[in-house]
């Protein structure tokens, strides 16, 4: 059976004005993968991101997500593709003035109909999903790092979104936080079908989670892999992916 | 403080085609920049070689190293051997440490412009930062018309915090500062009216200089300061967090959503606090003029009426209304192009402050000239 293609990235650079980050990449992301972008420090992980999610514009290139090229197609259809993903920021990048719960429905405010007391219903059990029942109230500044970062998911699934994108999802967070984490991601995939976009360093997570991937590289600023994680460990492409997917063992 | 001693313990012995540097005891504290100037002083082109000696013990610090580092670097550029062997293990290795090549830094090339590729630069800076400015003022006004067509995005309970804050909360503040003002006008035309006994008219000179200008003028910086500083940090914060990108991804208008309940509450508080302060001047002019200058009370506060002049109070108003458009403005445009770092932050408040300032005395300048023209 054929997968369906739900982000097709062509001929896509990636950079800022004059300096190029990453030259003519091409991939694809299929409905339901939890794809992995990789690489070193620097690379241009977090600015892919960007682009994925329309923060910045390609140098060159298209990024088609569910069939609709986000750089130039009209505003109206690229905010229905915004409305279908969700976003978890290095930080959670909650909304400090307001609680968790008016967090979350924020933008069942701005794209759905629902009553206010659904809206709190809906709120409520987003915030169960992630582990955070009974928060509600809470304000962003009364919660430690980890659960602010899973107050930001619960805030990224409000509207049942068809892609997730995550900045870093473990950093900064203490092993066993980060593993839960890690297992709410596969479960998200598993149970709602979520296709799944993870900028990370860490390898833990990678082999965990990921079932495609693409390894940036800033000296040769392309690809230099791609695939599942666990098939590259097994026949690494070459010596650099080998470090970095052993943690720097030379071959 | 770094004192750096004259008689440095490192030695350099030129030997024909070997240069020898050599030290004995502690190195602390040396001045590297003298000694690797001395060393590279030798460095001709008979020589061949670059040794150095070192007793296995002894203290050193990093300033050592970076002679070592310094010398080193000199060597290679002159094309000389150089031959560590003899140093310490330790040293040894953090020479290499330093001398591994990494990645090198790509982007940081420092471009030169001449002269005119400078003031080229410069201009196309400028019509970048007036581009953006216009763009601003533009979405801020399609944002106003989406406010009043009741299709904006806006929360009220935004609206309402932010009014709380720009309203009661400012009112002390104002009120204390308005009334020194007053105080001070007044005293200062005293002591000059009093030569010619016609103490008298402080009443009018309070009155005419509070509402026609003073008092706008004194809410606009105590706001500027206060308000529009805030307005720049929290917005520049919410850059550093990510909750600006979080804004735009979820396709919220930014501008609906943290621009316009400031600045609406800051149009709408600006000229009530105006007045405030218009009145709280006149009350310590007439402090002065009772107290200090003995004037009867009710003779003072006749004469302060007869001064007022609803023209001249309706200016106040206006400057106070053009002033809370200005100051908002002028926040929450720094706080939006804020950069991502807490530094930004820092910078972005200066400039909201600064900004607002500047542009309330040209718009009062502008103001100024059009009542003239028009004769209010
Ligand atoms: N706004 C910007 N303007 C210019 N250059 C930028 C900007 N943001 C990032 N860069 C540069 O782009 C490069 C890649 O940055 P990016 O944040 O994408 O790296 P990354 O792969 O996410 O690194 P890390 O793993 O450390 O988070 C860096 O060298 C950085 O200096
Ligand atoms: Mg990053």
């Amino acid at each position: 059976m054929k997968k369906e293609v739900q982000i097709d990235v062509k001929d896509l650079t990636v950079g800022y004005g004059d300096y190029v980050l990453l030259h003519d990449a091409n991939y694809q992301v299929n409905k339901g993968d939890i794809f992995i972008i990789m690489g070193g420090s620097g690379c241009g992980k977090s600015s892919m991101l960007r682009i994925l999610t329309g923060l910045l514009p390609p140098l060159k290139g298209q990024v088609i997500i569910s069939g609709v090229d986000i750089a130039s197609a009209p505003a109206k259809e690229v905010q229905k593709i915004r409305e279908k993903s969700g976003i978890l920021y290095q930080s959670g990048a909650l909304f400090s003035s307001m609680t968790l719960a008016e967090n979350i429905m924020l933008p069942l405010q701005q794209y759905s109909d629902y009553s206010p007391a659904t809206m709190r219903e809906l709120a409520a059990l987003k915030l169960a999903l992630v582990g955070l029942k009974g928060f509600d109230d809470f304000y962003p500044s009364e919660i430690s790092g980890g659960m602010k970062k899973r107050a930001g998911l619960a805030r990224a699934l409000a509207l049942d979104p068809q892609i997730v994108y995550f900045d870093e999802p473990s950093a900064g967070l203490d092993p066993i936080s980060s593993r839960n984490l890690d297992d709410l991601i596969i479960e998200l995939n598993r149970s709602l079908g979520t296709t799944i976009v993870v900028v990370t360093h860490e390898l833990a997570s990678i082999f965990a989670i990921g079932n495609n991937s693409i390894f940036l590289d800033a000296a040769t600023k392309t690809i230099m892999a791609r695939g599942d994680p666990k098939e590259l460990l097994k026949n690494p492409p070459n010596q650099a992916v080998y470090e970095f997917l052993t943690r720097g063992e030379k071959k | 403080m770094h004192n750096k001693p004259n008689n440095s313990p490192i030695k350099i012995i030129k030997n024909g085609a070997s240069v020898q540097v050599t030290w004995d005891g502690d190195v602390l504290n040396c001045d590297s920049d003298t000694i690797i100037k001395q060393i590279a002083a030798q460095m001709s082109n008979t020589v061949k070689q670059l040794g150095f000696a070192a007793p296995a013990h002894g203290q050193w610090d990093s300033s050592l190293l970076s002679v070592l580092f310094g010398a080193v670097q000199e060597a290679q550029r002159h094309n000389i051997a150089v031959d560590l062997t003899a140093l310490p293990q330790n040293l040894q290795d953090l020479v290499h440490l330093a001398l591994a090549v990494d990645r090198k830094p790509q982007h940081k090339e420092n471009m030169q412009f001449g002269f005119l590729g400078t003031i080229g630069a410069g201009t196309v800076k400028i019509w970048t930062a007036v581009n953006n400015v216009l763009g601003f003022i533009g979405e801020v006004f399609i944002s106003l018309l989406r406010f009043f067509s009741f299709r904006s995005v806006m929360r009220g309970i935004d609206f309402l915090a932010a009014l709380d804050d720009c309203g009661p909360k400012a009112l002390g503040i104002v009120a204390l500062i308005s009334f020194l003002v007053g105080l001070i006008l007044a005293f200062v035309g005293a002591v000059q009216l009093q030569t010619f006994g016609a103490q008298i008219y402080v009443a009018s000179l309070v009155t005419i200089g509070m509402c026609r200008i003073m008092g706008a003028i004194m809410v606009g910086i105590i706001m500027a300061g206060r308000t529009g500083s805030a307005y720049a940090a929290t917005i520049g914060t919410m850059q550093v967090n990510e909750e600006l990108d979080a804004l735009e991804t979820m396709g919220l208008p930014k501008v609906d959503f943290l621009v316009l309940p400031r600045l609406l509450a800051l149009v709408l508080a600006m000229p009530i606090l105006t007045m405030l302060a218009d009145f709280m001047g006149m009350i310590g002019g007439a402090f002065v003029g009772v107290f200090l200058l003995d004037l009867p009370y009710q003779e003072y506060w006749k004469y302060a009426i007869n001064a007022f002049n609803l023209k001249n109070f309706m200016v106040g108003i206006f400057h106070g209304f053009c002033f809370g458009f200005i100051i908002s403005m002028c926040g929450c445009y720094c706080g939006l192009t804020c950069g991502r770092n807490a530094d930004s932050v820092g910078v972005a408040t200066t400039r909201s402050v600064v900004n607002a300032v500047v542009w309330m005395i040209v718009i009062t300048g502008i103001i100024t000239v059009i009542c003239q023209e028009i004769g209010v």
